[in-house]
This record gives structure tokens, sequence and C-alpha cells, in this order.
């Protein structure tokens, strides 16, 4: 099989990236493993997604289901294959796919990479203790919940309080499971206001901050988990220990970037832990574009969309012959966790994301000779800002600081 | 000053504001007006919107997503999720369907947020 443009992945970003090359005239493959189109969209059956690219709030296989029917106009120029996985990506534009159908070679002349990301698993947490069943990652619950209509127990803790972990817990808690709290390390919550309100004090869940999980302890399920306070470094004070008997353990410590099937054919950035992009979604690669959660981890799913649809455009223009630099390095300085993209490419103006270190009341954004002051900053919301070129000329490397006001 | 975050949209305006007796009498940092909507209902009878799930019959997957069409009462949540667990509807669902109307005299209808198609009958 020959195709123009290679889309893996059809969730948010790579159902917006294949509409944008099919806009552009081209033929697109988009190669998916789930059997459905949308991604983690289709399990997230909660509202507040679409109001910046819709205008109006959506529940997740709302929004799945809006791209669905978009990707559904282009059926001459986009071939969606679903329950089917991409190998192996090779050097000379091959990939190797396979579909309950056998394994097929296909050959492209540009590849949207789109993956997403994976869950950030218990293991890496090397709490000490039992290895009982009970103990779920968020989304893995969310799967069980949401689509499999399962119940995953009856009294849980969640760790973690970042936006998936408070919607967890107000998911169990609607459907009968008891949630005895939240345990977050930080000492202030890791996802947004709204959340802490409508998912946690709505519900009376306590919300346990400056606090880890020391322990696990259970035969065959969970029984129990031990709680203590942490100081400055994180690490755990002796003597705050305190003990939830609970059946259910629900991580929701993080996201990282899914890039295993890319790693020797691009780099990626170490912040991000994602491919390392630059301004038109390009990688290190040419002929590979990538958008999403592979990228960065994006606080809505509306970005990722735009991401999907600039990587999109970009990655047709180069299949229509146009050519990008590389672009000069975007750094993080003071104040700043992560940026995204990682090199600027000066074809048009800069949309720029920024993560922020710590939670901060005023700071002033510094872009080469950009400046903006923001308010309310907290490192759970990205700051997301579109900077002119005129603002960037003549710049060999753009440092990004906030600096406090 | 009191202080509020709306939950209306992902925006989460903080909203400063001052009432006496339950009227508001000063209102700043909402970025729409639905945040006086919000924050009215606050102080009177804080209402949530519910997304949840109910049971779907020869579909091609055992639950069809639903939300409240608006807000509801928070104190009937509990109410709606007893009542919900009973609801059972038969595929083809199709999103926006209409799966319960006026739901607890709250005003809001349940509705589907995704379509699921009937398995194909052998």
């Amino acid at each position: 099989m020959k195709t123009d443009v290679l889309v893996i992945g059809a969730g948010a970003a790579g159902m917006a990236a294949a509409i944008a090359a099919a806009k552009n005239g081209l033929k697109v493959i988009v190669a998916e493993r789930d059997e459905i189109t949308g991604g983690i969209l289709n399990q997230c059956i909660h509202n507040g997604f679409g109001l910046h690219y819709f205008r109006e709030e959506l529940t997740g296989p709302e929004y799945a289901e809006r791209f669905r029917e978009r990707l559904s106009e282009y059926t001459d120029a986009i071939q969606v294959l679903t329950d089917c996985h991409v190998l192996k990506l090779n050097r000379d534009k091959k990939a190797l796919l396979v579909s309950p159908k056998g394994v097929f070679e296909l050959e492209t002349k540009v590849v949207i990479y789109a993956a997403g990301a994976r869950e950030r698993p218990f293991g890496s947490l090397m709490i000490p203790g039992d290895r009982p069943s009970g103990i779920f990652t968020a989304g893995v619950a969310q799967r069980l919940m949401n689509i499999d209509n399962r119940k995953i127990g009856n009294r849980a803790l969640i760790v973690g309080s970042g936006d998936i972990g408070m919607i967890m817990a107000r998911r169990l808690t609607l459907e009968g499971t008891e949630v005895v709290g939240v345990v977050e390390r930080l000492p202030y919550p890791g996802g947004l206001l709204r959340n802490v309100i409508q998912c946690l004090k709505d519900f009376n869940i306590p919300l346990y901050l400056s606090s880890t999980v020391v322990e696990v302890r259970g035969k065959e399920r969970l029984e129990e988990v031990v709680v203590a306070k942490v100081d400055e470094q994180f690490r755990p004070i002796p003597g705050t220990e305190k003990i939830f008997k609970v059946d259910t353990l629900v991580l929701s410590v993080g996201l990282i970037p899914q890039v295993e099937m890319l790693d020797s054919l691009v780099s990626l950035d170490a912040r991000t832990r994602g491919i390392a992009c630059s301004s038109t979604g390009q990688s290190s690669c040419e002929w590979i574009f990538a958008a999403g959660n592979c990228t960065a981890i994006f606080d809505l799913v509306d970005y990722v969309t735009r991401e999907g649809e600039r990587a999109g455009e970009y990655a047709s223009r180069y299949v229509i012959g146009e050519r990008f630099t590389r672009g000069v390095p975007i750094v993080p300085g003071e104040n700043v966790m992560l940026t995204f993209p990682n090199f600027y490419s000066d074809v048009d103006d800069l949309t720029l994301y920024v993560r922020c270190r710590k939670p901060m009341e005023r700071a002033v954004l510094k872009v080469g000779s950009f400046e903006r002051v923001f308010e309310d900053l907290i490192p759970s919301e990205m700051i997301v800002v579109k900077v002119p070129r005129q603002k960037l000329t003549g710049l060999g490397r753009i440092e990004v600081t906030l600096q406090e006001v | 000053m009191e202080k509020i975050v709306c939950v209306l949209c992902p925006m989460g305006c903080k909203i400063k504001y001052e009432a006496v007796d339950g009227k508001i009498v000063s209102i700043e940092g909402n970025r729409c007006p639905r945040g006086i909507a919000y924050l009215e209902d606050e102080l009177k009878e804080p209402k949530r919107i519910v997304p949840t799930s109910v049971k779907v019959l020869s579909g091609e997957m055992p639950l069809v997503s639903v939300k409240t069409s608006k807000p509801i009462p928070k104190r009937l949540i509990p109410q709606f999720m007893d009542l919900i667990k009973k609801v059972e509807v038969e595929a083809p669902v199709n999103v926006g369907d209409v799966i319960l109307r006026n739901v607890l005299d709250s005003g809001a209808d349940v509705v589907a947020t995704r379509s699921v198609k009937r398995i194909s009958s052998a």
C-alpha cells in the first residue's frame, strides 16, 4: 500500500491532523489500534471538553464524535484503519502494520505521529509492601467503569490530585464506591480548582496535601494503605503514618508521552520527555511530524486538536515540497518547568505553551522582546500565548522566563 | 470580599463578591455572565451538571454515557444516581437522544453523550 500521509493514532491529535492533510488534497491513512476512533476521549464521559475549540462544553465522547463525523466527510481522501497497530517504522519511510487481516507494509511520504501518552505505572513509584490486586491506574479504572460497566472496588483511596484523579474520585463516589481520600505529595492540589470543588468538596472527600503512600498491604486483595506526611524534599516524616483500610488504590500520578516506536528515529526533549518538535510540528527526522500528548502533556484536548491541525498543515506542505528549518531552540528559564514547542521555525507567529514551576500570584512572561503579565499561575494550568514573529527575530536561542512581580 | 471559583466551565474564574442577606451587592472576576448565575445559584441552591452512564440493551457497548442537559440541584444528586442506575435503554442510541425528560422535576433532561449502535444480529 502507498499513501501520502500516514497518521499513527486516531485520538484528538490524529483526527485533527488527518483532516488538515485531507483539506490540502492529500491521501491519508490513519492507523488506530483501538476498535474505534477518538482515543481516550471515549472513556472520559465527564464534561469540560471543547470550550476553546467549539465554544461549548462537551463530554469526551461528544467531542470525539464531532471529529469522527468530520473524518467521515473525507472518505475519499482519508482511510481509517481501526484495530490496526503499527509494528515498526523504518528509515526508508516504510511502515509495518498488523490488523486482524494480517501483516502488511505501507509506504508513505510523511508520518504524523499522534500516539498520545501512557500512565505512569504503579511499579515506577517504588512503594514498599505487597503487590495485591486492587491497584489501578486512573485510566484503567475509568475504562473499566465507563466502557466495560465494572465496579472496581468498595472502598478506595486515590493517589495524585491531578484532574484525572479528582474526576475519578467523583466518578467512583457516584457509582457507589466510597472514596476515603485523595493523597497529594505537593502542598497544593495538582489539578484545577474547579475540580477540587465539584469533584472533592461537593462529595466531602478529604484531600491530604504534602502526603504520600509509604506502604501497601494485602494478601490477595489490597487491605491497607499507609500514608505519611512529607517534608519539603518529599521525604516521609516518621510518626505521621495513617492507615486507610481500603480494597482499592487508584493512581493518578502523571502521564508520560508515548514515544517508544520512534525512539531511534527522532530526538526527545529532556523536560517534556516527548518528541522534540519545531513550531511546525516537525521532529528531528524531517519526514516525521508529531502532535498531541506524545510531544508534551497538554491540559486541554482543545490544544491537542490545534496542535494536530498544525502538524497536519505543515506535514502536507512538506509533502507538496516546502522545506522548513529546524529553527532555534526554545528553552525554559526562571520559574518555567517546561515549554512547547522545543524549536521555533520562522514560518509563522509562535503559539507557545508554558508550564510554570510553582504557584505564583502575578508574573511577567518574557519571550524574546515579548512580555505579558499573567495572574494566578499554577503548574497544572498551562499558559498559552501567541508570540508575534517580529518579537523573535534575530535570536539564536529563545529563553522563556516568568518573573514574579 | 468573599471568593468563589466558578465550576461552569474549565476557565474556572475566581469570582470575588460581596453579598448582603443572600443578595449580591458587588461582583468581579467573572469573565462571562454565567458566572453571575453560578454565584446566585451557589448562594441559594448549588447546582451541577451530572455526567454518568446508563445501561444499554443489544448495544455494541454495555453502557451509553449521558449527562444532565443543565445543572441540577446538588442535593438531588444521590437520588438522581439511584434512579439512573435502574434505567435501561434499547440500542441504537444517538448522541443527543433524550433518555429521561425533566428528571426529578429539575427541568433538566438526561441526554446521551455518545452513539451506540445496535449489535448486528447473526
